[in-house]
């Protein structure tokens, strides 16, 4: 698995999206700190874009590596390894090429503003892990929908409608059934309901850091009452943990009876 | 050496392998022919667990293949359609399915025979479809197994290449390896093949010498015996 990995993600690092994607992070990072001034408020600001942004990349260099690869996935299907490893290494050599271009990408500029004598450091490095496990949700999520679907472009569709649903169009339903539903207690349902989608735990993740969840959104207050920071904290990592984990399995699973 | 056993495998409604039976004894070049999606790549595939048989058994050297892999250092598979990550040098490729591969490797005779040397810092995205093909032929020849599965081994070679390639697969034969060889080209079967193994809706239609064929169907030409065959599929 380890060689596959090394040669996976080997070939990305040379392709030239990977610096396309990492220039934009450190363009990123400077003009947010250029703009802001202020290493706290150029984070809060980052969150925004991670959340929605390392989705949408995880899912695009997903389905499209996978397609992409299709023969010579086939080529090492005939050598003597385990099928299993040789996704395993694919799914691992993308999302550590894609982590690699947001922490350079995104550390470099803040190290370089003075990222060591700031107080962020820590609100810094959980956006970073926060960003690490988008990328590898959304990687093996979109691996997923590409084993399942034989067809490039419908597979491509499905992958993008997929982060559609999760960034944007589950936070309308969401919101719309609290507004509907506002005579009764929600609080355990937005609980729930939060846990289901992985961008807005991410979300909430990063606020209850930021103590500043009263001011942005429902779901942050009553997280916040219900667990207090710490245990809160714990908690939504170790569904994140849970959101990489299962469709890991799922993965697995399905190549087990998968014709190429 | 390779037994299938009732062998079924169906993607959908269209059933591609119907019951097969098929025995393939050590040593020689075996062609397998048939109309387009008779189930030849299906049957290759599914002898390489590429394909998963909904019924039926794959032995090899009297194992069963089925959910296992390590018998794959054992076969040299040469693929359809060769496409490689586009980002690597030939070189690159060539070190990594040798990494890949616990087994002694010759490569260096087969890049000077097909004349790879210029092209082996050159990135894979921009080979010719026929250089792609030589390289695929290097990555399939340069391990010694004693099995070889070659699916279209032809496909965009120039003439020299196609003499090198053939005087390859009679070399390989001189030294007792099973060759199983699936083409459309007939004076190609015709020059190399030892048996014939005619598939035709999912099942053997027929298996024996090139002579057989043609005396079975009143042909001198392997071609048009072959046509009479699968004519026999429309009638």
């Amino acid at each position: 698995m380890l060689k596959i990995l090394k040669y996976s993600f080997y070939d990305l690092m040379r392709s030239r999206w990977s610096y396309v994607y990492f220039l934009f992070y450190l363009l990123l990072g400077f003009v947010l700190l250029f703009l802001n001034n202020d290493v706290n408020k150029a984070v809060i600001t980052l969150m925004n874009i991670i959340i929605v942004l390392t989705p949408l990349i995880g899912t695009i260099f997903g389905v499209m590596y996978y397609y992409n690869s299709k023969e010579f996935t086939e080529l090492l299907l005939a050598q003597p390894i385990n099928r299993s490893k040789i996704f395993m290494g694919q799914y691992l050599g993308i999302s550590i090429s894609l982590t690699l271009s947001l922490v350079l990408g995104l550390g470099i500029p803040f190290v370089l503003y003075g990222l060591f004598k700031s107080t962020a450091i820590f609100n810094f490095s959980l956006l970073l892990v926060v960003g690490t496990f988008l990328n590898f949700i959304f990687v093996a999520l979109s691996y997923n929908i590409a084993l399942s679907t034989e067809n490039k472009i419908k597979g491509f569709g499905y992958a993008i409608l997929m982060w559609l649903f999760l960034a944007v169009v589950y936070d309308g339903i969401f919101l719309i059934s609290l507004v509907m539903f506002n005579e009764y207690p929600l609080d355990k349902f937005s609980l729930v309901a939060t846990m289901f989608n992985p961008i807005d735990l991410s979300r909430i993740l990063i606020l209850l850091k930021l103590d500043i969840s009263a001011l942005l959104g429902y779901t942050g207050a009553v997280f916040r009452k219900f667990f207090g920071t710490n245990l809160g904290m714990l908690l939504s990592m170790l569904i994140l943990v849970f959101w990489v984990l299962i469709p890991i399995v799922r993965m697995n699973f399905k190549l087990r009876k998968k014709d190429f | 050496m390779i037994q299938f056993k009732n062998l079924h495998k169906r993607f959908g409604k269209l059933a591609v392998l119907d019951g097969l039976d098929l025995s393939i004894k050590k040593g020689g070049i075996f062609a397998i022919l048939g109309p387009n999606g008779s189930g030849k790549t299906t049957l290759i595939k599914c002898l390489l667990g590429m394909v998963i048989p909904q019924k039926g058994d794959i032995f090899y050297n009297d194992k069963s293949v089925l959910k296992k892999w390590s018998y794959r250092n054992e076969l040299n598979y040469l693929p359809q359609i060769a496409n490689f990550p586009p980002n690597l040098s030939v070189q690159e490729l060539i070190e990594m399915v040798k990494n890949l591969r616990p087994k002694e490797s010759n490569e260096q005779e087969l890049i000077d025979l097909f004349g790879l040397n210029d092209s082996l810092q050159k990135k894979l995205g921009n080979l010719s479809g026929g250089t792609k093909q030589k390289v695929n032929i290097v990555l399939t020849f340069m391990f010694d197994s004693n099995l070889i599965i070659l699916d279209e081994p032809t496909n965009g070679l120039d003439p020299i290449a196609l003499i090198h390639l053939k005087e390859l697969i009679k070399k390989e034969k001189e030294k007792g390896k099973t060759i199983l060889i699936t083409t459309h080209i007939m004076s190609f079967v015709n020059e190399v093949a030892d048996e014939i193994v005619f598939l035709l809706d999912g099942k053997i239609y027929f298996k024996g010498a090139i002579d057989e064929l043609k005396k079975q169907t009143n042909n001198d030409d392997l071609e048009h015996a072959i046509a009479n065959l699968i004519s026999k599929q429309y009638a």
